[in-house]
């Protein structure tokens, strides 16, 4: 029906492994997601819901304890999880880049701006040094850094926390990649600066016809970034789809508490609909449902065995029990 | 009466003077008044560098002020003899950000709990060991954790034995300094509720700083809006919530996130970034990125003055009329 997608994950789990291999931490588990060229995907969950390790297996940057266990990750129609190390490199920061939380981090502190922005052409594309940084100054002028040329022969320490992220941004789309994954990318920065960074990532995937994964535990900004949403909960998509109709009708217990939860600016005085209790602890999962402990509308069926996951025709797909056909009658989130 | 209030007060860092420093002084405070009315809660918002944390230890007794004065119960802080501010201090309490550093690891909850209680008097071993289990009881935890270290607890557990703490001394008023920010998004409204629910019952008055413009506006009956240490615009949350007056605020409400996709505003996004404290630009702090800037702004610091029914800093709200 569609053409096919620029990243697919089909089932994909990637597991942490204890050195002596009794421990294992499912920090991916069977996801299923796809990534069409130029939209925005957003994946949301809390800390340890295993966002930012699937960013790394798409990435192929896992730490040695991680094994991926099953599943393809289809990009651009090539499995990436058959490619050597070498093909990876060759990936990484010209077809796919990634933005990180900390831009200091991210940013060597011994090496010029320019150097930096540079760097990833001179790999990538052989380009000399003085055509290199050429460019770089381009690329500063696009995150409309002010007095690029001076500001090329700067360290890090020299700019702001809003300036550095939109250096981390310039580096990002610097081999003109086709996917651009941003963990977290504005949790360090101001309010103002915040609203100035996501309105210029926008232009950026506009201009460059960037497909963008949002990794971020923050509803407002899949609001207000995203074309579809995918909820992560324990290492699991519970439930995914176009943002615009989640948050309409949330289908899944959790995508429901999770966006009633939250403060909003037009309703002051209501009371706040809280989740009781808390996250699992991945390396001990309660059997089942991983939500059913703190689920609202829990029922037998689900302590016992893991729901699947049922994608219905308008592109949504629900993790849970009483989302499956046939188990209407109980379910209050009015699934479509 | 007020149970705090400010007036005028200011907090000037001197910078130190050396071979690469020019000794600048640092205005982190500039000015500001506010009051918290008991039962009350006050928001204070602003970005990075706006004076939101100095004030909040200027409350806390934490710094002196440079000028101007807070009143306590209508009793200015300055005069209070010894026996004042050991009143003060146990009145006033604080929870703070990161509830993973502000708990000591090495502690037991119940003498993490009981320390206020017993500086500040001496209470039979008894009496205290009830004080205990009566704020477990109340920030919603077992009796039993007051036996247990604090690395035994959850984010969000831990964020109510810091609560629990603050409660012990039977504070009038406690500081919230950004007290959800770090826990996780499902855990934050179990905490948001708790503290309402705590100031219904106990009648406590809050200061409450954070960024989450929401929980702000969720939280509070006033609020002041700072800006590179002084108040661009205060007054009664609702009134500013609805229709926000100072170009910063605007920008600032309009720069919160949606609450749904349906709910896409007109984004104000503003220029440039929040200019260094140590050099604060001339006239309204604001004017190099403020979209209404005018030729005066540059040269006259606008005052607060009444406008439709808040304080407003603003030349745009100028004695003679509301456009210039």
């Amino acid at each position: 029906m569609s053409p096919p997608a620029l990243l697919e994950l089909e089932n994909l789990s990637t597991h942490y492994v204890s050195a002596r291999g009794t421990r294992v931490v499912r920090a991916v588990d069977e996801v299923s997601l796809r990534v069409d060229a130029g939209e925005t995907l957003g994946i949301v969950g809390e800390s340890g819901s295993g966002k930012t390790t699937l960013a790394l297996t798409i990435l192929r940057l896992l730490p040695t304890a991680a094994r991926v266990t099953s599943g393809k990750l289809m990009f651009e129609g090539e499995d990436l999880l058959t490619k050597s190390d070498g093909e990876m490199r060759r990936v990484r920061g010209k077809r796919i880049a990634m933005i990180l939380q900390d831009p200091m981090a991210s940013l060597n502190p011994l090496f010029t701006i320019g150097d930096q922005v540079a760097e990833p052409i001179r790999v990538h594309e052989g380009a000399s040094r003085g055509a290199a940084w050429a460019r770089a100054g381009e690329l500063l002028k696009a995150v409309r850094i002010p007095a690029p040329q001076t500001r090329l022969h700067q360290h890090p320490h020299e700019m702001s926390g809003g300036m550095r992220q939109r250096i981390v941004g310039a580096i990002g789309i610097s081999c003109g990649p086709r996917l651009l994954i941003a963990d977290e990318p504005t949790t360090s920065l101001d309010l103002t600066i915040q609203a100035q960074y996501l309105s210029l990532l926008r232009e950026l995937q506009r201009a460059h016809g960037l497909a963008l994964i949002f990794i971020t535990h923050n509803l407002g900004i899949v609001a207000r970034m995203c074309d579809r949403l995918a909820v992560m909960y324990a290492g699991r998509v519970v439930e995914a789809g176009p943002v615009r109709d989640v948050f309409k009708a949330p289908v899944h217990p959790y995508t429901r508490a999770l966006l009633n939860s939250i403060p909003r600016m037009s309703d002051r005085c209501q009371r706040l609909t809280a989740i009781d209790g808390q996250p699992p602890d991945l390396a001990d999962m309660p059997a089942g449902c991983a939500f059913a402990p703190r689920c609202p509308s829990v029922v037998e069926r689900c302590r016992v065995a893991a729901p699947p996951a049922v994608t219905s025709g308008d592109g949504r797909t629900v993790r849970c029990w009483l989302a499956m056909p046939g188990a209407g009658a109980t379910n209050g989130g009015g699934a479509a | 009466m007020a149970l705090l209030e400010a007036a005028g007060v200011s907090k000037h860092f001197q910078g130190r003077r050396g071979l690469f420093r020019d000794g600048g002084v640092v205005r982190a405070v500039d000015g500001v008044s506010f009051a918290i009315d008991g039962g009350q809660t006050l928001g204070v918002v602003g970005e990075s560098g706006c004076g939101k944390t100095t004030t909040a230890k200027l409350v806390l007794g934490l710094e002196q002020p440079t000028g101007g004065g807070i009143q306590f119960e209508g009793r200015d802080l300055r005069a209070l003899d010894s026996a004042g501010r050991r009143h003060y201090r146990k009145s006033v309490q604080a929870v703070f950000q990161d509830p993973y550093a502000s708990l000591n690891p090495r502690m037991r909850v119940s003498a993490i709990i009981a320390e206020p209680l017993v500086t500040g008097e001496t209470i039979a071993p008894v009496e205290v060991r009830q004080r205990v289990l009566h704020l477990l009881d109340l920030v919603g935890l077992p009796g039993r954790s007051a036996d247990l270290f604090p690395h035994e607890f959850s984010g969000g557990q831990r964020q109510r034995i810091a609560i629990a703490r603050a409660l012990s001394s039977s504070p009038k008023l406690v500081v919230l300094d950004e007290p959800v920010s770090a826990l996780d998004v499902s855990i934050r409204a179990q905490i948001l509720n708790l503290l309402r629910d705590l100031q219904a019952q106990l009648g406590l008055s809050y200061l409450f700083i954070a960024h989450d413009l929401a929980a702000v506006a969720h939280m509070s009956h006033t609020i002041v809006v700072m800006y590179l240490g002084k108040v661009v615009e205060s007054g009664d949350a609702d009134t500013i919530v609805r229709a926000p007056r100072h170009p910063y605020t605007e920008a600032l409400f309009s720069a919160a996130l949606p609450s749904s996709p349906d709910d896409r505003r007109d984004e104000i996004v503003l220029s440039g970034e929040v200019p260094s404290p140590l050099r604060p630009p001339s006239g309204c702090h604001f004017h190099p990125r403020c979209p209404h800037a005018m030729a005066r702004c540059k040269a006259h610091a606008p005052a607060l003055m009444p406008v439709e029914g808040r304080l407003v800093a603003c030349h745009l709200y100028g004695a003679n009329g509301n456009s210039e």
